[in-house]
């Protein structure tokens, strides 16, 4: 296959993932819709305490659920579980169309892809383990929105990646960067649920059949865990060894590293808050929220609305990036240092 | 959240804000009730979000030593917000007092945290599992069965089941009714290696921007043009507040040649593109040693002991020689011109020759390295512009001035910039402004017997970044330790096994066994499967336990 057959592969792929996330989506409806007015059995604690909940999982069919109600439950995973692959065929695609191959993460379009990826493939790898189908519409929901975002408004064709980019830590810190993302905007959801479940009393609805508060704090809890050190190392790591080599300092106060710092001392004070009295529970979910926040804004309000940032790659056939060359050491005023474009050579990530 | 409450255990710091402020205090008392105050975990939080929101404005207002450029246009469209956001210091947000005073207030607060939490450790470490409590069945996970076992024969079991599960076990035989057994201080480890490590990076980075500088200087590309690592050498310089002149690494280099690749594939998306800059480097590490070579790129810098070399930037030198009335050479050699478009190369330079007779003269213009003439919709020629980014076609189009160029009056003044105040322009007869569009080895005379100009022949120049910043490693290793903490502070989950067994009246031993999960995190169903592995262990094999006596 050449490029050209890779690149239109990628696309067929995002454009099947799209429809079998669709799909999905639908099979989860149904099941849903069935679910709607079927009162909620009380959760009978299995374990005693701490396990209590957790045991009882909302998909847990009530007698009056029907087997055509857990088949479609079923289907939404099997779908979404195809929709991955569909997906994962789409970056693959990206990779082997560019030439030199590469990672499919080198601008926003295919960052965007891989994030949602990791969303899906975390929500795949943890669903049966920590029990997490109620989870799968909006999981399956959110990707489909992001991905059609991201088709309609960042897409880009293949090319070639800018000199600076072309670095194994484009591989490592990127990288992890994705998966903290993924990481963290399932944390974020399933912090949303927490709230929305707290204040809710109803006994029917998609609400009702969540588990306990305590348990999708839990869950919240655990993709935070999974996601902050990975993003320690891909922010505060690999990035400042990056930094020192294309750019010879580690630490530049670049926006996106303002904001990348901002999201980790959130993320950091959202962990101490789970463990302080006052601020355990709603306010610990709130603080997660807050870290999705600048999680998204530095995604996506940094590369669109930063004109300083090194890290703006939003205009990413654009290549760019003016410095400030400081005249001659006796220049004597700092207006008259002039303003330069310098090549491409300037990492643009 | 009941699994989280042994943490509280764990933080004394915790309780400390619980204690109101008395009202008549000494001052003794005044201290320590602030010291709690500020080490609590709550004003830690506090700190921690306002050290979120301190940095904001950074990513929003520009940055002196960011861009100063942003910093003096944005000075001069809001003549009056300015002297505000300079009173705040708005303008250099990561140097400033508050923002330094909430990283500081931070600091003391984790140290005040960490020591106390350190000393508990250094005694949790050598204390023995605290005994088991009274009523095992009242803790939230916990199970019992009988067995006509004696007592001591099932904690014996217990202890070495337990133990095989990696747990620190107390057990002495006949001393008591009980096995208590506890594993996972690796986490408390881990949290306090954690905060001892951002202490670590803290001093990196402090070490680094104290004693480092970083410089920079646009080098000629050949053998006749050298650097050598010297304050004078550079044109612009940023050492740190303690920096010492004397740690400057005496290494020089010249850049014997300068590739770039030009992508020239009309079918590439990125045609026109510039990429695979590579300087080759003639460096010597300091006077007298070795000739030694290396390929500088963008991401491979120079490490020359603790100094790193950068490639950042390079650019088009025009080489002009301004001939004046008399025929004398007044200016010659490459000028550096600064691109003012990143694809096509466009640039913009000045020339100067301030000893020109009968009169300075100075040009201004514009350097395209493939020329071509832009066109309309109609087809009309417009605007000049560079095609391409190589020099397929240079031409350097130049406007003249006399009269007071600057540079000899003794002040300084930028080379890149002309100070047009003192100077006029040259004119053509019809009264329009004289321009000169020049090819390699083209030479145009200027009107009233003021010279000529040649443009000779194309110079590259590279932008050379230097930096020397110690500390790095030191706040390298901080970050990858404090990462190692973090490690074990999030996934290792201490908690607590205890086992009683007792003769009940009617013979029959009672076992107890209960399981106390202190993580913040800790899953349920582990939790249960550990249980039910210890119970299902005890009771396995009581036969070969039997046997094995007889």
């Amino acid at each position: 296959m050449n490029d050209a057959q890779w690149e239109t592969l990628s696309n067929q792929g995002v454009a099947a993932a799209g429809v079998v996330y669709f799909l999905a989506l639908l099979a989860y409806a149904v099941q849903w819709a069935a679910l709607r007015d079927a009162p909620v059995r009380q959760a009978v604690p299995v374990g005693a305490g701490v396990g209590a909940g957790a045991g009882a999982p909302a998909e847990a069919p009530a007698e009056d659920v029907s087997h055509r109600t857990e088949m479609a439950g079923r289907l939404g995973v099997l779908l979404t579980a195809v929709g991955a692959l569909a997906h994962f065929v789409a970056l693959l695609g990206r990779g082997m169309a560019a030439d030199p191959n590469r990672v499919p993460w080198g601008n926003m379009y295919e960052f965007t892809l891989s994030g949602t990826f990791v969303v899906v493939a975390l929500f795949l790898a943890t669903t049966r383990r920590w029990r997490l189908s109620w989870l799968g519409p909006i999981v399956v929901g959110f990707v489909l929105c992001v991905l059609l975002a991201d088709v309609l408004w960042l897409y880009e064709p293949v090319a070639p990646l800018t000199e600076a980019l072309e670095s194994y830590w484009l591989v490592i810190h990127v990288v992890a960067a994705i998966i903290a993302t993924g990481a963290f905007t399932l944390g974020a959801i399933t912090s949303v649920l927490y709230l929305l479940k707290a204040r809710s009393s109803k006994d029917t609805g998609y609400l009702a059949r969540l588990p306990e508060p305590a348990v999708l704090d839990r869950v919240s809890y655990r993709m935070h865990a999974f996601g902050f050190p990975i993003w320690t190392f891909g922010v505060l790591i690999t990035g400042p060894i990056w930094a020192h080599q294309a750019w010879s300092s580690y630490w530049n106060w670049d926006p996106k590293e303002v904001w990348a710092f901002i999201t980790w001392v959130v993320y950091a004070a959202y962990l101490h808050a789970r463990a302080t009295a006052g601020w355990r529970g709603r306010n610990a979910a709130y603080l997660a929220l807050v870290g999705a926040a600048a999680l998204w804004f530095n995604f996506i309000g940094i590369n669109f609305f930063s004109t300083t940032s090194q890290h703006s790659y939003a205009n990413g056939a654009e290549v760019e990036r003016s410095v400030v060359l400081r005249v001659a050491p006796t220049a004597v005023e700092p207006a008259q240092e002039v303003r330069v474009v310098v090549g491409a050579d300037h990492p643009r990530r | 959240m009941t699994d989280l409450q042994p943490d509280l255990r764990q933080r004394p710091s915790d309780d400390r804000q619980a204690t109101p402020l008395p009202m008549d205090l000494t001052a003794r008392e005044l201290a320590r009730w602030s010291w709690r105050q500020l080490t609590s975990m709550r004003t830690a939080l506090v700190l921690l979000l306002l050290l979120a929101l301190a940095a904001i404005p950074g990513s929003v207002i520009p940055q002196e030593d960011i861009d100063s450029l942003k910093v003096s246009q944005w000075r001069d469209d809001h003549p009056r917000l300015a002297p505000i956001w300079d009173r705040l210091d708005l303008f250099s947000v990561y140097g400033s007092v508050w923002f330094s005073a909430i990283y500081i207030l931070l600091m003391i607060s984790l140290v005040g945290c960490i020591v106390p939490r350190l000393l508990v450790y250094a005694r949790a470490l050598r204390a023995k599992p605290p005994k088991a409590p009274r009523n095992l069945s009242r803790l939230p996970e916990s199970t019992s069965y009988e067995t006509d076992e004696a007592p001591e024969v099932v904690l014996a079991r217990a202890a070495a089941v337990i133990r095989k599960r990696r747990f620190r076990v107390d057990w002495t035989a006949g001393a008591s009714d009980s096995v208590a057994a506890e594993r996972g201080h690796l986490r408390e480890a881990g949290n306090l290696l954690f905060h001892l490590a951002v202490i670590v990076v803290l001093v990196g980075v402090a070490v680094g921007s104290l004693f480092g500088y970083k410089g920079g200087v646009i080098m000629f590309v050949g053998k006749d043009y050298g650097f050598s690592n010297n304050l004078t050498q550079y044109d612009d310089f940023a050492p740190g507040s303690l920096f010492d002149e004397s740690v400057m690494e005496p290494f020089s280099f010249t850049i014997d040649s300068f590739d770039v690749d030009w992508i020239t594939d009309p079918d590439s998306r990125r045609v026109g593109m510039a990429r695979k800059f590579v300087s080759h480097l003639d460096y010597r590490t300091e006077p007298g040693a070795a000739d030694q070579q290396y390929d500088l790129k963008v991401n491979h810098p120079l490490s020359i002991g603790g100094t790193d070399v950068f490639l950042i930037g390079h650019g088009y030198a025009p080489v002009i020689t301004i001939r004046d009335g008399d025929g004398n050479v007044a200016q010659s050699g490459p000028t550096v011109f600064l691109p003012t478009n990143a694809q096509t190369f466009e640039s913009f330079g000045v020339v100067k020759a301030p000893d020109a007779q009968p009169t300075q003269i100075g040009l201004e213009g514009t350097f395209y390295p493939t020329f071509a003439m832009g066109r309309d919709a109609d087809g009309r020629l417009t605007m000049p512009s560079s095609a391409f980014g190589n020099a397929l076609d240079p031409l350097v189009s130049l406007f003249a001035y006399t009269g007071d160029v600057g540079l000899d009056d003794g002040s300084s003044a930028s080379v890149y910039v002309l100070d047009k105040a003192k100077t006029t322009q040259v004119m053509k007869s019809d009264g329009q402004p004289f321009r000169m569009d020049l090819r390699p080895g083209d030479t145009v005379t200027l009107p009233d017997g003021l010279g000529s100009v040649t443009f000779e022949g194309l110079q590259r120049w590279n932008k050379i970044q230097i930096s020397r910043t110690p500390g790095k490693l030191v706040a390298l290793a901080g970050v990858v330790l404090a990462l190692l903490g973090l490690l074990g502070s999030l996934f290792v989950r201490p908690r607590r096994v205890w086992v009683r067994a007792r003769r009940q009246d009617d013979g029959s031993t009672l076992v107890e066994v209960a399981r106390l999960d202190r993580s913040s995190g800790g899953d349920p169903e582990t939790g249960r499967d550990e249980l039910a592995d210890i119970v299902a262990a005890l009771q396995q094999h009581p036969r070969e336990d039997r046997e094995a006596r007889a």
